[in-house]
């Protein structure tokens, strides 16, 4: 699809303005008082990255050559056609993740912002976000994205240490990655995130503090703390394996948990999620929205989406996935307009599942107004009320049950899964005592 | 115990087993068409029935008495007894030669594995010396002294043994302990020094010992290799030289006695004679001394090695019988048939297998239950041995209590039950049978070893000889030994009986609950490092929860032993956006499912599989056992 660029123009334009306005607002999560159904975020998938990163299980391919032009006009298509399936009227947040999508031509971005922008609506202060790699996104091409209507950045830093970077098989130094975030930040000022990893093998406690002290020296409002999950299948994985790394030890990596959190917090930033923490309210909306199950479309090879298809009469939420390889879901989307593989309709039941355990990775965990939403009969008092095993994670102070909501407690997040393996099952109890022959999956 | 220093192979590699009554036949593959059997069994057996295709009933009068040798060939663990069993076969006619023929009457894959002997055959040779046609019964008795109340009775069917040692390896542990069942028996030994090809063989010095532990001179060895056929001629020369006929009367009442029996589910009981007097044919009635039950002959004939039907069976001759027996414990070893309204003084040294060591057994899942029920019971059909006894634990659900003539056999049989019935089980730690006085915790049994004897075999090789705890034996002397000896060290042992010793009844807690899945009895001396063991591994198995665990091994209410299972300090999924959450999701719910079958102890939840880890039998890795369960806790 050929982009008419001025009006691309035209829209970055107004995403310029609406930015200044915004970050004067210091705005927060949850911003729109439109109907649910109504508005959705949208996730963008760039399939290819330059390289393969030792710990990474993504769906990425590294190409020989990426038939750009081809990839721009499936993924226009694809938005396009899951939007009006959806039935969307306003999309509040985008996000282009990958693979690298900041390998992708600015052109592209802009090709999908203006196609959501036209068949949904795309406020001018909604947040876009990219993915950015430091070592493919020198000065230049950021500010070209930006052009193209990119507004929020978040970078793949992972580490301020070479060694470790290297080990992780990335391909930019320390010094590419705060020359990276420092362009960054004086293009996207406040609006920038970065990814900081921790629990690496051999990786110590000192040391990886020391490179969050450095990097709150330089960093914008946003940071991301992500523990590493040696996934199957991933370079790293077999190395532990095999023996030839050592494997990463839990117990230093709680440590850094709760060293880094309590030093972020310190210096103002709130957790508002299990690994992510913002300070000047710039929370990410467009993760957000995943935690409070929001609805969202995935386009790209893989991406996966929530949403209720109302532009097709549907009332049931699914869950839906495109096909994983590129090559193969650019043949469907251009035979049937997308690439969906997989739709999964999710019950009321699995719904709010899923809202217990996403709701609970964010510090305000679940309001009972946010409970009602999704089950207007029963409450969490209903539901956790009169659990003795629920009492006793109260009891722990792990957990909080007020008139606020359920919630985890500072040292409780750091244990959510544990702690859901009390809640998901007494919910299910509570579900099915509720509704005499319950009805699943429907 | 024998603890030679020199080169000789421990206990365990390739051990020859008397496992009663254990046919693997019956069941699986119905006679005579083997048509189900692995492709290397059946193979075998084609060529068996191709070669031996005797349309005619055999004339078994025209073997009279002095024509006939009963022998059995006894051995060490892979000395190459099977191999000499292949050539003698090979030799008589009785198969054809071909290079297939490796351990021809090895057919069961734990067999072929493992390169010992499970079900022992028996073989009817035909040859010919100094033109006379003679007939060698081999009968392939056991070689581990598990079981060595029925090579006793096996060899009492037998005139003579052919003692194969290796001579690189010398006298073993096993050469000894057959050596003297068969000079008990009054056996002429034959001792037969194989593998003189090796190069390192040494002939000379494994005659020295010979003649110094057995004292048997040293002319009196044949120095073979089973391997290239080396004066294999000379052994069979020997046989019908040097092993006298049986001294049996054709004229007297039929008395047979049983030395083996197989179950086929076609033709019932096939009970495995050697006939001391007399003669018996189809429609003889006949009597079980045992039982007293009386049966009509439905068949009689040889086994060559498979069954060969004949008209007659005379006295001096080893062969089978039907005679509508439904079950194998209506056959019992060494029980004694005669013909109905001629009574006969029974053979002596009738008496019931008695397990040595037992062992729990559980289904991997509880709905497996029934399929490893039928399991067991069609093995334990063809192996009356084995005694079964229903069983439950708290944590293993629905079992067995399963008692064993000894580890091979427990080894065995577990084994068979995977490969032949593809049934995955739990096997819990062996334990001997103890017996109680009055109430109190002290057992009887006997404690720590008391040195017997100690004999220097040659400059390299000590036997030493030990009273040891049974327990003590099947717990973890295995590993030790060979480890201690770098494999070098073989070993053996038979019952001595009941003696005293302290023992105490071990407790594990966790955060002070009672765990009554583990309690365990335990010598006194031992419940250190026993309990030590058990606390490590639960450790290992026990899963983090919100707060720390305390696992203790008690006696009473004195701690002996401690580990400490710390509690989660982070679990929680690092990324969970758009595509991450179906899959938190269904891992979630797995956990979740999973917690529900977990059981609660105080306010601890323990996984099912942490009781399996502690419980069940640490796998061996070495070699040809890789799937054998031997030492425990």
């Amino acid at each position: 699809m050929a982009l008419p660029a001025a009006r691309a123009r035209g829209w970055a334009a107004a995403v310029k303005m609406a930015q200044r306005r915004r970050h004067a607002e210091a705005p927060r999560g949850s911003p729109s008082r439109a109907p649910p159904g109504s508005r959705a975020a949208l996730y963008v998938h760039w399939p290819y990255c330059e390289k393969r990163c030792s710990y990474c299980n993504f769906n990425k391919y590294i190409p020989r050559g990426v038939e750009e032009a081809a990839m721009r006009s499936c993924l226009v298509t694809e938005a396009q056609t899951l939007l009006r399936l959806s039935g969307v009227q306003r999309v509040e947040s985008v996000f282009f993740g990958g693979g690298t999508p900041s390998l992708a031509s600015p052109n592209t971005v802009a090709a999908v912002l203006e196609a959501v922008d036209q068949i949904s609506h795309l406020p001018a202060d909604s947040e876009v976000t990219l993915e950015a790699n430091p070592t493919s996104a020198p000065g230049s091409r950021l500010a070209a994205f930006g052009a193209a209507g990119v507004n929020r950045l978040s970078i793949g830093l992972q580490s301020l240490d070479d060694t470790e970077l290297q080990l992780l098989g990335r391909t930019h130094s320390a010094r590419d990655a705060l020359q990276t975030l420092a362009e960054a930040r004086r293009l996207f000022p406040g609006r920038v995130s970065v990814d900081l990893m921790l629990g690496l093998p051999a990786q110590q406690v000192g040391p990886w503090l020391g490179q969050l002290r450095t990097l709150l020296g330089c960093c914008d409002d946003h940071l991301s703390l992500y523990q590493l999950t040696l996934e199957r299948g991933t370079a790293l994985f077999t190395q532990v394996q095999r023996g030839a790394l050592p494997a990463p030890d839990p117990e230093l990596a709680a440590e850094m948990y709760q060293e880094g959190r309590a030093m972020l917090r310190e210096v103002g930033f709130r957790q508002y999620e299990v690994s992510n923490f913002a300070r000047n309210g710039a929370l990410s909306t467009h993760n957000w929205t995943y935690w409070q199950c929001g609805q969202y479309l995935g386009v790209g090879p893989g991406a996966h989406g929530r949403f209720v298809p109302q532009g097709a009469g549907g009332h049931t939420r699914e869950a839906r996935i495109q096909t994983l390889e590129p090559d193969n879901w650019m043949k469907e989307v251009m035979l049937f307009g997308h690439g969906t593989r997989r739709r999964v309709p999710l019950g009321q039941l699995e719904l709010l599942e899923e809202v217990l355990a996403m709701g609970l990775r964010t510090d305000v965990g679940i309001t009972h107004q946010h409970w009602q939403q999704f089950e207007p009969q029963l409450s969490l008092w209903d539901v956790f009320g009169a659990s003795q095993e629920v009492k006793a994670l109260l009891a722990q102070g792990l957990l909080l049950l007020d008139h606020r909501g359920l919630r985890c407690s500072w040292e409780g997040l750091a244990v959510l899964d544990s702690l859901l393996l009390t809640l998901l099952p007494r919910l299910q109890e509570a579900w099915q005592q509720r509704t005499p022959s319950p009805v699943q999956g429907g | 115990m024998w603890a030679p220093m020199g080169r000789g192979r421990w206990h365990g590699c390739a051990l020859t087993v008397w496992a009663t009554a254990a046919a693997h036949r019956g069941i699986l593959e119905p006679r005579p068409m083997p048509t189900r059997g692995a492709a290397a069994k059946s193979r075998s057996q084609d060529r068996l029935y191709s070669s031996a295709d005797r349309k005619e009933k055999i004339d078994m009068s025209r073997f009279s008495v002095e024509n006939i040798r009963n022998f059995s060939i006894i051995a060490h663990v892979d000395h190459g007894k099977s191999t000499l069993a292949d050539r003698l076969l090979e030799l008589t006619g009785t198969i054809d030669k071909t290079k297939n023929n490796k351990q021809v009457l090895d057919k069961l894959q734990v067999e072929r594995e493992r390169g010992i002997t499970v079900k022992a055959q028996t073989a009817s040779l035909f040859y010919n010396y100094e033109g006379k046609q003679y007939l060698l019964n081999l009968i392939d008795t056991p070689g581990h002294v598990d079981f060595s109340y029925e090579v006793s009775r096996s060899l009492s069917a037998c005139q003579g043994v052919l003692l194969v040692v290796d001579a690189n390896e010398g006298i073993q542990a096993q050469t000894v302990a057959n050596f003297f069942l068969a000079f008990e028996a009054q056996l002429s030994v034959i001792p037969v020094i194989n593998k003189i090809d090796l190069k390192n063989a040494d002939p000379e010095r494994v005659e020295k010992q010979i003649e110094k532990v057995f004292d048997i001179p040293t002319d009196e060895c044949i120095k073979i290799s089973a391997k290239l056929g080396t004066n294999v001629e000379r052994v069979l020369q020997a046989v019908i030289e040097r092993i006298p006929p049986p001294k049996v009367h054709r004229k007297n009442p039929l008395k047979a006695l049983v030395f083996d029996s197989t179950f086929d589910q076609y033709r019932g009981v096939i009970a495995n004679v050697a006939l001391f007097d007399g003669v018996v044919s189809k429609g003889d009635k006949i009597v079980s001394a045992h039982t007293k039950k009386i049966y009509e002959v439905n068949e009689v004939g040889v086994l060559n090695p498979n069954e060969q039907p004949t008209h007659k069976l005379y006295a001096g001759q080893v062969g089978y019988l039907i005679a509508g027996m439904k079950d194998v414990t209506e056959a019992q070893i060494g029980d004694t048939l005669y013909l109905h309204k001629q009574p006969v003084e029974p053979l002596p040294g009738f008496k019931s297998a008695k397990p040595m060591v037992f062992a729990g057994m559980y289904p991997i899942d509880q709905s497996e239950y029934n399929n490893l029920k039928s399991a067991v019971e069609k093995l334990t059909i063809n192996d009356s041995s084995v005694t079964v006894h229903r069983d439950s634990s708290l944590a293993l659900g629905a079992g067995w209590r399963l008692g064993f003539l000894g580890l091979l056999h427990m080894e065995v049989f577990n084994q068979r039950l995977e490969q032949e019935y593809n049934a995955s089980v739990i096997l819990t730690t062996p334990t001997v049978p103890y017996k109680a006085v009055l109430s109190s915790a002290k057992l009887i049994k006997a404690r720590r070893a008391v040195q017997k004897n100690m004999v220097y075999i040659d400059q390299n090789r000590v036997m030493l000889k030990y009273l040891f705890p049974l327990n003590e034996i099947v717990v973890d002397f295995y590993d030790s030994l060979k480890s201690l000896s770098s494999g070098y060290a073989s070993f053996d042992y038979e019952d001595a009986g009941y003696q005293t010793a302290e023992l105490v009844k071990m407790d594990i807690l966790l955060n002070g609950n009672l765990v009554e899945e583990l309690v365990t009895i335990v010598h006194k001396d031992k419940a250190h490092s026993v309990g030590k063991a058990i606390c490590e591994r639960l450790k290992d198995s026990l899963p983090r929860q919100l707060f720390e665990i305390a696992i203790q091994a008690a006696i009473g209410s004195k701690i002996i032993a401690r580990e400490t299972v710390k509690a989660y300090r982070k679990n929680v999924l690092a990324k969970c956006y758009g595509g991450d959450i179906t899959r938190k999701m269904k891992l979630l719910k797995r956990q979740a499912e999973g917690k529900k079958k977990l059981r609660k102890i105080g306010n601890i939840e323990v996984p099912k599989d942490a009781f399996i880890k502690v419980l069940r039998t640490q796998p061996d890795n070495d070699g040809r056992r890789n799937r054998s369960n031997v030492t425990g806790i």
